[in-house]
């Protein structure tokens, strides 16, 4: 166990590591803006007298490391600064959205883990069958779908054409948690869509990969049942890619919010980055970026850590 | 040539299917102001008329085939001129991280010591960025130019290409007439273009396909978010993006730019799938 906790120790430390090599970049990158941000916040009508307020203001008269060290500090107490376009704490910005993102992608994943790995094991199962080649072709023809076709098609028939979803997921503070599922359906089914498709290959790779092995071929000779094969000498060891899979496409699913919450106008914190791309507003655009990338590296760490957790050869390496 | 008409009769119907595809793309691309009516940016009729077999199209002297879009031009000429300006930065995007992928990959493997170390660490800090979080933050700093946007893809893509391209290629370095060329006394380069680029070629192909889509796909998701390509010109992303409000009434303009990115990208998937199945040679157990 000892060696176990170590090795978790090691990839945790890893992902502090580059959070903190990614926060010097966000913060680079805003650095090697060219011209000064006080500048492009005035416009060029400003006198210097003003850009020089501003600059004393937002700090930037400090030297670069100290500025680096005052904002990451902030950060991890809580305070992500001020946002330039609504001059609001971005704190205040962000606290709902990110509720709202969560509640979007769990609810996709909620409903995509267990079809996606269900039928990826089926389509392993009864492989070059014709349920496995439609299967193949369907999600290999949803792979090369953008999100907003998704997006759009589903909004075009189930929104418009028959009405049964609303077409934008306006969803407000004060509607029940039922509500809130219904105005969230369409942009979670787009989501459920395309991480199901990936999900499911994966996991099909993933098992066939395992029965592969000769000890599935010993018991097969030893004419061992079909299922008992699958579920008491395939799947145990399957589980760890499994896993792995569904972590993996579970941190996929919080970049593939981004696109989906701006087509169906959904308030969470893809579409604030987004506007506050195009709005230039760099402190909202590295406080969400990194948040984004925070989740997305501690994801990518979850699946680590339990990969070596459900495989008992890395978990007692020699 | 012999060879490839006996490959491509061998390919299965899929990959067929696919191959039609690329080439009906690549056609549109090359020949866009012959086979469009109107011009790019000229202005054909009312806002959104519908399209030509529809009930209530408008008559036109020239056809306007798929309708109008939101400021009253020809979809089908913007479709095609689409066409051109995706593929085209897409294409160029892709190869340039090829190149940079594809070369640090190989010099990763051949000099390893700490120039694998420095470029591996860089490529893995650079894969740990979600790609859109990625693009979007340099995008915000650098502004949305066609060169800032092929660069920043050209960047995300290369790590990827570079994680293959040296995995191919150690396994090619270690092989005997490598080592023979090296005591030769022959230099990085002639090793890399005359040993392991020969051999590392066919996974290469397929990478370079899959790569493809993703750059595509990318290119198109910026260009909707609104910081890709710009308007006036066309682009099937952005095409989607400002005829999207038309949906809530029902009016499926966008829907066709869409459809053409995923037609384009399910034709060249078709591809790559047969070409990874034939490339490994294996099938599955």
């Amino acid at each position: 166990m000892n060696n176990l906790t170590r090795m978790v120790l090691k990839r945790l430390f890893l992902g502090v590591f580059l959070l903190f090599i990614i926060s010097v970049m966000i913060f680079i990158g805003v650095e090697a803006l060219p011209g000064d941000l006080a500048e492009s916040i005035l416009g060029q009508a400003a006198t210097p007298e003003s850009i020089e307020a501003l600059r004393r203001a937002l700090q930037l008269d400090l030297p670069p490391l100290t500025r680096y060290f005052y904002w990451i500090s902030g950060i991890l107490q809580g305070d992500l600064g001020t946002s330039l376009a609504t001059n609001r704490p971005i704190v205040d910005l962000l606290g709902t959205r990110i509720g709202n993102t969560f509640f979007l992608a769990a609810t996709a994943a909620v409903v995509s883990i267990p079809i996606s790995v269900g039928l990826g094991m089926l389509a392993a199962l009864y492989r070059e069958s014709f349920f496995d080649k439609f299967i193949s072709i369907s999600t290999l023809t949803m792979i090369s779908f953008p999100e907003f076709f998704v997006a759009y098609i589903l909004m075009a028939l189930l929104a418009v054409e028959f009405q049964i979803f609303p077409s934008l997921a306006m969803v407000r503070e004060d509607m029940t948690f039922l509500e809130r599922l219904y105005t969230i359906a369409l942009p979670a089914l787009t989501l459920t869509l395309i991480v199901v498709a990936h999900m499911m290959r994966m996991t099909r790779a993933a098992i066939i990969n395992v029965l592969a092995s000769p000890y599935i071929e010993m018991a097969h000779l030893k004419g061992i049942k079909k299922a008992r094969i699958i579920f008491h000498h395939a799947t145990p060891n399957s589980l760890s890619p499994i896993i792995n899979v569904v972590v993996l496409n579970l941190a996929y699913l919080v970049v593939g919010v981004v696109l989906v919450e701006v087509v169906f106008v959904y308030p969470g914190l893809g579409q604030l980055l987004v506007d506050s791309v195009s709005k230039r507003d760099l402190p909202v655009v590295q406080a969400s970026c990194l948040i984004f990338a925070a989740v997305y590296i501690l994801l990518n760490l979850l699946a680590d850590v339990l990969s070596i957790l459900a495989n008992p050869k890395l978990r007692h390496p020699k | 040539m012999k060879d490839a008409i006996k490959l491509l009769k061998s390919s299965p119907w899929s990959a067929k299917i696919g191959l039609a595809i690329i080439v009906l793309n690549i056609f549109c691309a090359l020949f866009a102001p012959v086979i469009a009516p109107y011009n790019e940016t000229e202005l054909a009729g009312d806002v959104w008329e519908p399209p030509i077999w529809s009930a209530d199209a408008m008559p036109h002297d020239t056809p306007v085939i798929l309708g109008t879009d939101h400021i009253g031009r020809d979809l089908f000429s913007r479709l095609m001129f689409g066409a051109r300006n995706t593929i085209t930065i897409a294409f160029v995007t892709t190869v340039i991280a090829f190149f940079v992928g594809s070369v640090g990959g190989f010099m990763a493997a051949t000099f390893k010591g700490w120039v694998d170390q420095t470029l591996s660490r860089i490529v893995d800090i650079l894969m740990a960025f979600p790609t859109l979080i990625l693009a979007l933050v340099i995008l915000t700093v650098m502004g949305t130019s066609i060169p800032v946007l092929v660069f920043v893809i050209a960047l995300i893509d290369a790590t990827r290409v570079f994680r293959i391209s040296r995995a191919v290629a150690m396994d090619i370095e270690i092989m005997e007439y490598v080592e023979a060329a090296r005591l030769r006394g022959e230099g990085f380069w002639w090793v890399m273009k005359e040993e392991i680029l020969p051999n590392a070629l066919s996974p290469l192909v397929a990478e370079f396909g899959l790569r493809f889509c993703f750059v595509f796909l990318f290119i198109s998701s910026l260009s909707f978010l609104g910081l890709g390509l710009q308007p006036p010109l066309a682009d099937w992303g952005s095409m989607v993006r400002e005829n999207s409000s038309g949906i809530s009434f029902g009016i499926l303009t966008s829907l066709f730019p869409a459809a053409a990115i995923a037609f384009l990208t399910v034709g060249v998937n078709l591809v790559v799938d047969w070409f990874l199945h034939r490339a490994s040679g294996i099938k599955d157990v």
